[in-house]
């Protein structure tokens, strides 16, 4: 059954590959504990592709604008001090991180 | 002393109104209640400092003869919904220090009605979770059997109205996080309409299929305070508007609807016999019982497992370590995302971010999640025909057993998961439902609250108060 060899499949390597996809860096010693019940679940999960091959049509909904006028805006900075407030490293009202190249 | 335990929101008010006691002498019992029992409750993380600069406000505006029936009414909230200039964790390590910028509607909904904050309330972390044991803050008590858990995720809040530490509360519910826990902490708990309440300030689990409601100890409080938080926001797009569905008025009879097949395997047998002595209520009050056939829902709760988790990979990316709460350094900024995350958050929260990525992955896109959002419509497909059929509601147990054991579930994930059983399918389909006291089990030396679910059409939260006031008079 596909559903029983997707989790036969469920590697070690792939729990890994995606713990970094997700950026999450998960303990040697805890990987094989979440091989094995990542498994468990997805062959849980699996049975709804038992159900009758033929999908329906998905439903596009109605296209309506959900947005609000972008109008009055706040004055500037307002809100700049609490924002930062809450950020772990900042430096002369900027978020810092560190360097990307 | 006021007799805290038999008070309502709209006795409360009575008193207020009539200067039986002062909002301040009704949040002090409350404070002297959170005292005594919170240390072994674990309902709260925090109780606010300001609670009686509150209360005094508000016996102010009710001097003044100001003020609907939720001034002065003590609230607890669930720690995922922000109060600006307060705490805000979600119950998570990766939120550690984080303070909340702005209020969320609800919250500034409840401001203008007058309602007094008194703390944050524990629950699942992220709100994922069935049991309160995912809280980075230890678990929260059921005050009916304190060996087991509250509920989840919305335990704290459940737990601090039912051992009378709040009058009211708030949740969110994405799953059955409002319904389960006040299913089983004895009180009504209501999920409402997808868009009937704006989400905006609560931080989003699952998108499609989040929203914020009462927990309560009566049918009347939960319409009071879904009426006071209800409407369309434009912080939120998805919120709707009294015109979004079309509503009739309410039937002379109502017919309600039961889904036999799905009643059978693995619900305990208390649980059955406790939903049939419903029924029976139901009819006394002139109700029509109906069988009726949802042939998919069956798969109601691996569409939810494969949705939410899709949901929650994408909305928790916002937690790394650079914008808000705590943050572990590594060598790197991809080092420190990694490190960040990976160790605070929880092992829960890991895990379904990790089945989210891959129900999103190339390669089983399609296997899983196309076919769940697929199978989703099926199941809404369903529901509309039998409320076509001339069904009004739809009547489930809320949970498959009573309450279970602390640490009885943790360690086996899916025997977690299936505790949501009956919930999810409001939440997929965006239906209203509620929770209702409908008893008790007994245990070896202890009663466990039991609870009876009704789902009703969009915006008909009208049908499932309409039933629910006539269920708890019998």
């Amino acid at each position: 059954m596909a559903n029983g060899m997707i989790y036969l499949m469920l590697k070690l390597e792939e729990i890994e590959k995606l713990a970094k996809l997700a950026r999450l860096e998960i303990p040697a010693e805890e990987k094989e504990t979440l091989r094995k019940e990542v498994g468990e679940i997805l062959e849980y999960l699996g049975q709804i592709q038992k159900l009758s091959p033929k999908e329906p049509p998905k439903e596009a909904g109605l296209v309506r604008n959900v947005f609000r006028d972008d109008r009055e805006p706040h004055p500037s900075g307002e809100f700049t001090e609490a924002l930062l407030a809450n950020a772990p490293d900042k430096e002369d009202g900027y978020i810092k991180v560190k360097k990307i190249l | 002393m006021i007799d805290l335990k038999t008070l309502t929101i709209r006795k409360a008010h009575e008193h207020l109104k009539k200067g039986d006691f002062s909002a301040r002498e009704l949040a002090e019992n409350y404070l002297a209640e959170i005292e005594k029992k919170n240390p072994e409750l674990n309902a709260y993380l925090e109780v606010f400092g300001d609670v009686l600069e509150q209360a005094g406000a508000a016996d102010e505006k009710i001097k003044n003869g100001g003020g609907g029936v939720l001034l002065g009414i003590p609230f607890a909230t669930k720690d995922n919904i922000l109060i600006k200039g307060r705490r805000a964790g979600a119950a998570s390590k990766i939120l550690e220090g984080y303070v909340a910028t702005y209020d969320a509607t609800v919250i500034k909904k409840l401001k203008e009605a007058g309602a007094i904050f008194l703390g944050r309330a524990n629950m699942d972390e992220f709100a994922m979770g069935s049991s309160t044991e995912n809280s980075s803050y230890g678990v929260t008590k059921n005050p009916h059997d304190e060996t087991r858990v509250a509920g989840g995720s919305s335990g704290g809040s459940a737990a601090a109205v039912a051992a009378d530490l709040a009058l009211a509360a708030l949740g969110s519910d994405t799953g059955g996080s409002i319904r389960q826990p006040a299913s089983f902490c004895g009180l009504v708990g209501l999920k409402p309409t997808y868009g009937a309440v704006s989400r905006f300030g609560l931080m989003a689990m699952g998108s499609s299929l989040d929203q914020i409601g009462p927990l309560a100890k009566t049918v009347g409080d939960a319409e009071i305070i879904f009426n006071a938080i209800r409407g369309q926001d434009s912080m939120d797009s998805t919120t709707i508007s009294e015109k979004t569905y079309s509503v009739e008025n309410l039937p002379k009879k109502f017919v309600i609807g039961v889904p036999r097949d799905f009643l059978g395997e693995g619900v305990d047998k208390k649980v059955l016999e406790n939903f049939e002595a419903g029924l029976k209520k139901l009819q006394q009050t002139g109700a029509e019982i109906r069988d009726i056939e949802l042939p998919n829902i069956k798969y109601s709760l691996p569409v939810y497992y494969i949705i939410m988790p899709a949901e929650i990979s994408s909305n928790l990316a916002r937690f790394d370590g650079v914008k808000f709460g705590a943050k572990i350094s590594g060598a790197n900024l991809l080092e420190d995302y990694m490190k960040t995350r990976g160790q605070l958050f929880g092992k829960e929260a890991c895990r379904r971010i990790i089945i989210g990525t891959y129900v999103l992955s190339a390669g089983y896109y399609d296997a899983y999640y196309n076919r769940a959002v697929a199978v989703r419509k099926l199941i809404a497909d369903d529901f509309k025909k039998v409320f076509a059929s001339g069904v009004h509601a739809i009547a489930t147990p809320t949970t498959p057993s009573p309450a279970f054991k602390i640490g009885e579930k943790t360690s086996d994930p899916l025997q977690m998961y299936l505790a949501d059983i009956f919930t999810v399918t409001a939440n997929i389909t965006g239906l209203p439902a509620i929770s209702i006291p409908s008893g008790f089990a007994a245990s070896v030396d202890k009663q466990l609250p039991l609870g009876f679910q009704l789902q009703a059409p969009r915006a008909r939260e009208d049908i499932l108060f309409e039933i629910g006031k006539k269920f708890e008079k019998i």
